[in-house]
């Protein structure tokens, strides 16, 4: 019976694909119409029949029966994790017909799960500390994150600064420091999010970093997330920045790994952000060549913040931002920005969602991607404003350079709005370069391919500005024409 | 304050409350049995007197629609539709075939009097050179309309003047039994029997609607029109349209629709199709004035509508204009399927809600062929306790080179109890593709509105003027005859949301 059971969740796992792979080449053909998929309810809790189950979430299923005694926490935390391992059962592996993976189907993407990944051995500590090489020259105070284990011999950790904390996650875990697991995952804007979930339930370590009100911390603090092999593994990071009213820091990740192994890295930050407090996070994404990438960020802000965010994605086989951010007090201002250069066959997805849940709160939104080869990039923004949130300012912008034939750029660009009294807008373009522009360049003298570097420079250079500090911003703009030396 | 006081009993006397054509009309009708079933797909056919492949085409599309769950995906909220608990086939009694408006039943005559639709004038007028052409409008803006009454087409008008160019312009189900080539050949070509639920139900059960043949090279003399009026207590209406323009050709097609008031809410699922050879164009105008229901969202039409075209050949054009402003909830995306190289699609659109309306509206621009174009403008107005949502997808395939879409999508929001939203896909699968799309969302400008009544405007006609002017660039598009119409409906619709 057990035999036949598996058989037929096979068959049905196979039915499916070809049935995914019909509906592609029907629209492809024309002969149907891309169908806005059917939306899956709020809570996520519909369960689908258990035997369409992939191998992916059968591996999943079964590294939660082996680990999930052995993950750090006390008995609260446990059934949190245990509630967002149920979520995750029910909803299955999001796929397409999920409207927020629309474009991104996680089930067909993950073919199967890999095991936890171990703690790095004398050889991987050696490749973790020649990582973060991205912001080499710039001052910043490191903290180096190897296969999901902070490393505190190779952190920067000593002579922080009045009213700075820095910690591992998996000691403030152990030890029971309440104030990190009452906050974790609870009432977070990604609440609902099946990705979040599996993070919720199988995080094992990451960075805690408390900054006390009105402590403004100049130096730059560099999470350095590095996978180090040798084989493929799965990395769950968590890590929390929770910044006092009125303090102000800058935080930078950057996630990188070698090409040619299929690693997994599902890493979340929440950020909590009390009236007054500034902060400017960037994370860049430098995964090797054929790793899967999803990465949350969760960001719930009092009175009067300031919050600059910047994502960059230069690496990995397909990668997925999600940010959900809820502006909770007034007169807050939000600037999440995005710079994606792909090339081959990545695949990148940067998916927002501001909620303004309150009114008098500005958003600002500006994405950039430029895609070449067969590349793909998904632009989904959602901009939610509350009834009686009123003066809610809020602008969202995606554009997108196709360098070549077969590349392609999908947007989504959505506004949610219940108040009257609001100004949002959104604008989306996707194109080729302008050709009167590169021949203004040639006519002068470029020849055509620095004339093609420099427009794509200054179209991604918007995206890259955002940056306040001067030494991170030359590093990213190093980044993106190290990418442009490197096209054919 | 004499003005004021006017202007306040006009705008009472065009409330939502007060919606103008929820008349009902008192004619005995025969019906379908209750309920949805083979039989009755078999009466349907069997009283449009089909042939044995039409009633196959309908089994078969029923069969699926078994098979089939109704779409969740669209942010309208309903309680569920039971399909059992409907009429779907009402027709005035003894109805046969009328001859000439003569023999038509004087209260459905009436009816379409009452709603400002002259069909007797109008045959009058066929045929016959007007003397005076004092209060007559000149030649060339005569319209001729086909009149559908709940399941049935009662009088189509101009029909020889129209047969003198080789336009024609019938009932669907004539075309049934006298053009079968041709609607063998094109019904269910562009939304295929299987496309969606409410597409489906359609094929299954359509009673009546307009099929329109325009020949190669032929400009069509006059403006085509049908005016859909549901009478009937708790039937649907599930119209069918169907328009060829052949290589060359250009058609002009308005549509209306209105509904009396009711308590109960009442399904309307009809299908357009259409198709527009190498060079041709057409030109579709709705507006859609369906009872809304009553301002506590009692009653009203639920108005799912499968709308699209198929620009088949080269350099074929077809455009969209649709100003909705009635209906309890709209879920409706007049799309162009631009297949031929170098054709073209134009989507022109102003969406009202008001009181509790929900609006799920946008459309399809698929761009297959080379050198594809397409223009979406889209207006969406939320006033009182509605939801107004543009859903729309742009994409251009592998082979579209070239193509361009320009989309801009505004809400204008008014009052702090509605939602304005806007879920666009764009999808660009081809580098020489350049897709711009924009939108906002804003509150009318504080500005404006003090601009206008420091000039002694009122409030409520400063609104009227400012939104106006946030329509104008869809209201241009529609004919003459629609646009006055249009407007009055945008002061109709807008009443009360003031404040």
């Amino acid at each position: 019976m057990a035999h036949l059971n598996v058989q037929l969740a096979n068959l049905s796992v196979r039915v499916d694909r070809i049935d995914a792979r019909l509906d592609r080449v029907e629209r492809r053909l024309g002969l149907i119409e891309a169908r806005a998929p059917d939306r899956i309810p709020d809570d996520q809790t519909m369960t689908r029949p258990t035997i369409a189950k992939t191998d992916a979430e059968q591996a999943i299923a079964a590294t939660w029966t082996d680990v999930k005694d052995r993950l750090p926490g006390p008995a609260p935390l446990a059934a949190r994790r245990e509630a967002a391992f149920r979520r995750f059962e029910a909803a299955g592996l999001p796929s397409r017909r999920v409207e927020e993976w629309k474009y991104t189907d996680l089930r067909a993407l993950m073919r199967d799960a890999k095991p936890l990944a171990q703690p790095p051995g004398e050889i991987g500590k050696v490749r973790a500390r020649a990582a973060g090489a991205v912001l080499a020259g710039v001052d910043v105070r490191r903290v180096v994150i190897a296969d999901g284990v902070l490393l505190k011999e190779l952190s920067d950790l000593d002579g922080l600064e009045p009213g700075l904390v820095v910690g591992s996650l998996a000691d403030a875990l152990t030890r029971g420091d309440s104030e990190v697991t009452s906050r974790l995952g609870a009432q977070s804007p990604a609440e609902k999010d099946v990705a979040f979930a599996l993070n919720t339930a199988f995080m094992g370590d990451g960075v805690v970093i408390r900054v006390s009100p009105g402590v403004k911390i100049a130096r730059p603090i560099h999470l350095v997330f590095c996978f180090t092999g040798p084989v493929p593994a799965t990395v769950f990071t968590r890590s929390l920045l929770s910044v006092g009213a009125g303090a102000a820091v800058t935080l930078v990740e950057s996630h990188e790994g070698p090409d040619g192994l299929d690693y997994q890295v599902n890493t979340a930050l929440e950020i909590v952000a009390a009236d007054g407090a500034e902060i400017d996070h960037v994370k860049i994404g430098l995964e090797g060549g054929s790793a899967l990438h999803v990465s949350t960020l969760t960001a719930a802000l009092g009175r009067h913040v300031q919050m600059r965010d910047l994502t960059v994605a230069l690496g990995g086989a397909a990668v997925r931002n999600q940010a959900f951010v809820r502006c909770d007090g007034t007169g807050t201002t939000v600037g999440l920005h995005g710079a994606t250069m792909l090339r081959g066959r990545q695949h990148a997805d940067a998916t927002l969602v501001v909620d303004h849940a309150i009114g008098g709160c500005v958003s600002r939104e500006i994405f950039k991607g430029v895609l070449d080869g067969e590349s793909r990039s998904v632009f989904q923004g959602k901009t939610i404003v509350r009834p009686d949130a009123q003066k809610t300012d809020g602008k969202m912008a995606s554009h997108a350079l196709l360098l070549s034939e077969t590349a392609e750029a999908d947007h989504k660009p959505e506004l949610e709005i219940f108040a009257d009294d609001v100004v949002c807008g959104h604008g989306a373009t996707a194109g080729a370069l302008d050709d009167d522009l590169l021949f203004y360049l040639m006519a002068r003298g470029i020849p055509k391919k620095e004339a093609e570097t420099l427009l794509i420079q200054s179209f991604v250079g918007e995206a890259i500005d955002t940056v306040t500090n001067e030494g991170i911003r030359d590093a990213l703009t190093a980044a993106a024409t190290r990418w442009l030396e490197a096209r054919e | 304050m004499p003005a004021v006081q006017e202007t306040v009993e006009q705008v009472k006397s065009i409330d939502v409350d007060q919606y103008k054509y929820g008349f009902e009309t008192d004619i005995e009708t025969e019906k379908a049995p209750k309920g949805l079933s083979e039989d009755t797909v078999r009466f349907i056919s069997a009283k449009k007197d089909e042939p044995a492949w039409m009633l196959e085409w309908r089994l078969e599309a029923y069969r699926r629609w078994l098979t089939m769950e109704e779409p969740t995906w669209a942010r309208v909220d309903y309680p569920k539709i039971d399909y059992q608990n409907a009429y779907y086939y009402a027709a005035p009694k003894a109805f046969v075939a009328p001859k000439s408006l003569d023999e038509i039943d004087p209260e459905i005559l009436r009816t379409y009097e009452k709603l400002g639709i002259p069909l007797r004038e109008q045959e009058i007028l066929a045929g016959v050179v007007r003397q005076d052409g004092a209060d007559a409008p000149a030649g060339g803006t005569r319209v001729a309309v086909d009149a559908v009454f709940d399941s049935v087409s009662v009088a189509t008008t101009f029909k020889e003047e129209l047969k003198k160019a080789g336009v024609i312009f019938m009932p669907i189900s004539e075309a049934v039994r006298e053009h079968p080539e041709l609607v063998k050949k094109y019904l269910g070509s562009v939304v295929p029997v299987t496309d969606n639920f409410f597409a489906t139900l359609n094929s299954a059960v359509f009673s009546d609607g307009s099929f329109v043949y325009i020949p190669p090279g032929v400009r069509c003399p006059m403006e085509l029109s049908t005016y859909f009026r549901i009478n009937e207590r708790n039937t649907g209406q599930f119209e069918r349209t169907l328009i060829i323009a052949d290589r060359g050709s250009y058609v002009s097609y308005l549509e209306g629709c209105t509904a009396p008031r009711r308590d109960e809410n009442q399904l309307h699922a009809a299908v357009v199709e259409l198709i527009a050879l190498d060079d041709a164009e057409i030109k579709y105008s709705t507006v859609q004035n369906w009872f809304p229901g009553d301002s506590e969202g009692k009653g009203g039409i639920y108005n799912f509508v499968t709308k699209r075209g198929d620009c088949r050949g080269r350099n074929s054009k077809i455009s969209w204009t649709q100003v909705e402003t009635g209906s309890a909830i709209t879920w409706k995306y007049p799309s162009c399927i631009l297949r031929g190289d170098g054709s073209r699609g134009e989507f022109y659109s102003i969406a009202i809600s008001n009181g509790r309306q929900q609006v799920d509206s946008g459309t399809k621009m698929i761009h297959l062929g080379k050198n594809t174009t397409s223009r979406i403008i889209s207006k969406g107005i939320a006033a009182g306790r509605s939801d107004n949502t543009y859903r729309g997808l742009v994409s251009a395939h592998r082979k579209a080179t070239g193509a361009r879409n320009f989309t801009n999508c505004d809400s204008l929001l008014i009052g702090s109890h509605c939602g304005a939203h806007t879920v666009p896909y764009i999808e660009a699968k081809n580098a020489s593709a350049v897709f711009e799309h924009e939108a906002t969302t804003s509150k009318i400008s504080e500005d404006m509105l003090f601009y206008c009544m420091q000039r002694g405007l009122s409030e409520e006609e400063a609104v009227a003027l400012v939104v106006n002017g946030f329509v104008k660039d869809v209201l241009q598009h529609l004919p003459m005859e629609f646009a006055v119409e249009a407007q009055k409906l945008i002061s109709i619709s807008l009443e009360g949301s003031v404040g």
